[in-house]
């Protein structure tokens, strides 16, 4: 019991030791540089006592419950007795055996993409400035499907010990590609959905997994192969929300062709 | 009040996928028992709570402030502070994140195994060291590319296209060892309150600037901040 309100208190200590040097800077150029009185600053404070309250509650649930879950679950499914088929417990893992580590890496990366607080930031943003056109929920949508195919795919780079700047340079090429194609309007925010997803909630189990996979895969070393899911996990969502911004384009004039006839 | 019941909604269903692949695994695929069924609830209350308040504090705070600082920045006509205050933003963020503080003491690991630095305590943490300052120093220079390109209108692609063949050039030359840590660095910068920030800084601008579209202008900066590491920390595995 001692532990968790240690933790609790330290959580809250962390958070405000993240918020403060921004807030200071904030202080700075607002008062002594720009000379201009923060306005709103009653709301103002409240907001940044709400972001550190809830980030700080954000992490200690993550910490407290799902993460210990999470790391216990990329352990057991990356365990070759749990791989390896009933019938034939002794046999050499090939790829294919890893199967439940692809969904669960797709899966995972998906559904921690969809609760990341700084991609709803960016999401609610863009919404608002494309006045509702771009809804927040099929931006996010799009990114964690990015999120899910590069988590997966990453799992099959470690299993496979293939290169990572083989995937790196694959993955820029489709991305110079659709940007001659896509909207020009949505090419900016899908190269920014590329840095967003990966923070608080993606970044610990991923690198679990990441880890995980390393240390039972033999001939892998944790500290080579361990890197890499992040990259992979900071390309894709570009390609997908690019692919989202097409497809919709693509409907609309389709959409249009047919009652223009 | 009802506000605040339609953000706590809108997190129980952004926390839904999450709880579903829990339950999935644990009970079907992995068929364990549930440890500590309590714990697990409670921790996931903390967490709803929690993204809740934190969504009703970026509209309450840190949106408006961007938003704000962008308008008095342009209205001041003070470009030199708009990027001293990008460069400090970027820098100031990043050079304490405890992710980038965890990479860099494993790549110093990495790299003393490799036998790129001295296995010493000393040459370990130097590297780390400079390795974190490579990184603080690239975004804080990434801020200060994203804003000026706000202001003058560069097109993004070319200079992020442009970023991705030094990025494949430099790979070619790294070191084996630095790579994955490298491409894994741009990743890692851009933190949950950075973040929202930034956008708003972003999105503040190009809507008092004359002839920008927020859409179009406003965003980008992240994305920069994303790609500056990868570039600076081949560089940095290839000069130390």
């Amino acid at each position: 019991m001692q532990e968790v309100f240690y933790h609790i208190a330290n959580t809250f200590f962390l958070t405000i030791r993240d918020v403060l040097p921004i807030g200071l800077l904030l202080v700075f150029f607002q008062v002594v540089v720009l000379r201009e009185a923060i306005p709103n600053l009653k709301r103002t404070i409240v907001g940044f006592l709400y972001i550190i309250a809830g980030l700080a509650l954000f992490l200690i649930g993550l910490e407290e419950a799902l993460f210990p879950l999470g790391e216990i679950m990329a352990s057991q499914l990356t365990d070759p007795a749990f791989l390896a088929p009933a019938d034939n417990p002794g046999v050499k893992l090939e790829w294919w055996h890893y199967y439940w580590v692809y969904i669960f890496a797709a899966a995972i990366g998906f559904s921690t993409t969809v609760a990341e607080p700084s991609l709803i930031a960016v999401a609610l943003k863009a919404s608002e400035v494309s006045g509702g056109a771009l809804s927040p929920w099929g931006l996010r949508i799009a990114v964690a499907i990015g999120v899910a195919i590069s988590i997966a795919l990453g799992a099959f780079r470690i299993v496979t010990g293939t290169p990572l700047a083989f995937y790196m340079i694959a993955g820029y090429l489709i991305v110079v590609i659709q940007t001659m194609f896509a909207p020009k309007m949505i090419v900016p925010l899908a190269y920014d959905s590329g840095g967003v997803t990966t923070s608080t909630v993606t970044v610990p189990l991923v690198t679990a997994l990441g880890l995980g996979l390393a240390t039972t895969v033999p001939g892998r070393s944790a500290l080579i192969d361990g890197f890499g899911l992040i990259a992979l996990a900071s390309l894709f969502p570009m390609i997908t929300v690019m692919g989202y911004a097409q497809l919709s384009q693509f409907r609309a004039r389709k959409r249009n062709d047919d009652t223009d006839e | 009040m009802t506000q605040f019941a339609k953000t706590l909604l809108d997190a129980l269903r952004d926390l839904l996928p999450i709880i579903a692949v829990i339950l999935f695994f644990q009970l079907i695929v992995l068929q364990q028992p549930f440890p500590e069924p309590a714990r697990v609830a409670l921790g996931l209350v903390a967490v709803l709570i929690g993204l809740t308040l934190f969504i009703q504090g970026l509209e309450l705070s840190l949106f408006p402030v961007g938003e704000n600082l962008a308008g008095a920045f342009v209205r001041h006509g003070s470009v030199f502070w708009l990027l001293l205050f990008a460069f400090s933003l970027g820098f100031g963020t990043t050079v304490a994140e405890p992710a980038l503080i965890a990479v860099s003491q494993e790549a110093a690991r990495i790299s003393a195994s490799a036998g790129m630095i001295g296995t010493s305590e000393e040459a370990q943490s130097a590297y780390a060291l400079g390795l974190r300052a490579t990184v603080a120093l690239s975004v804080g220079l990434s801020l200060v590319v994203g804003v000026l390109r706000i202001l003058k209108g560069w097109p993004i692609h070319y200079i992020i296209v442009g970023g991705y063949l030094i990025i494949v050039t430099l790979t070619q030359f790294a070191p084996p060892e630095i790579i994955g840590i490298a491409y894994d660095s741009g990743g890692v910068t851009t933190s949950t309150i950075t973040v929202p920030l930034v956008t708003a800084l972003g999105i503040g601008l190009s809507t008092v600037i004359k002839g920008r579209n927020p859409m179009v202008d406003g965003f980008g900066l992240i994305a920069f901040a994303s790609l500056f590491p990868v570039a600076f920390v081949l560089l940095y595995g290839m000069t130390v």
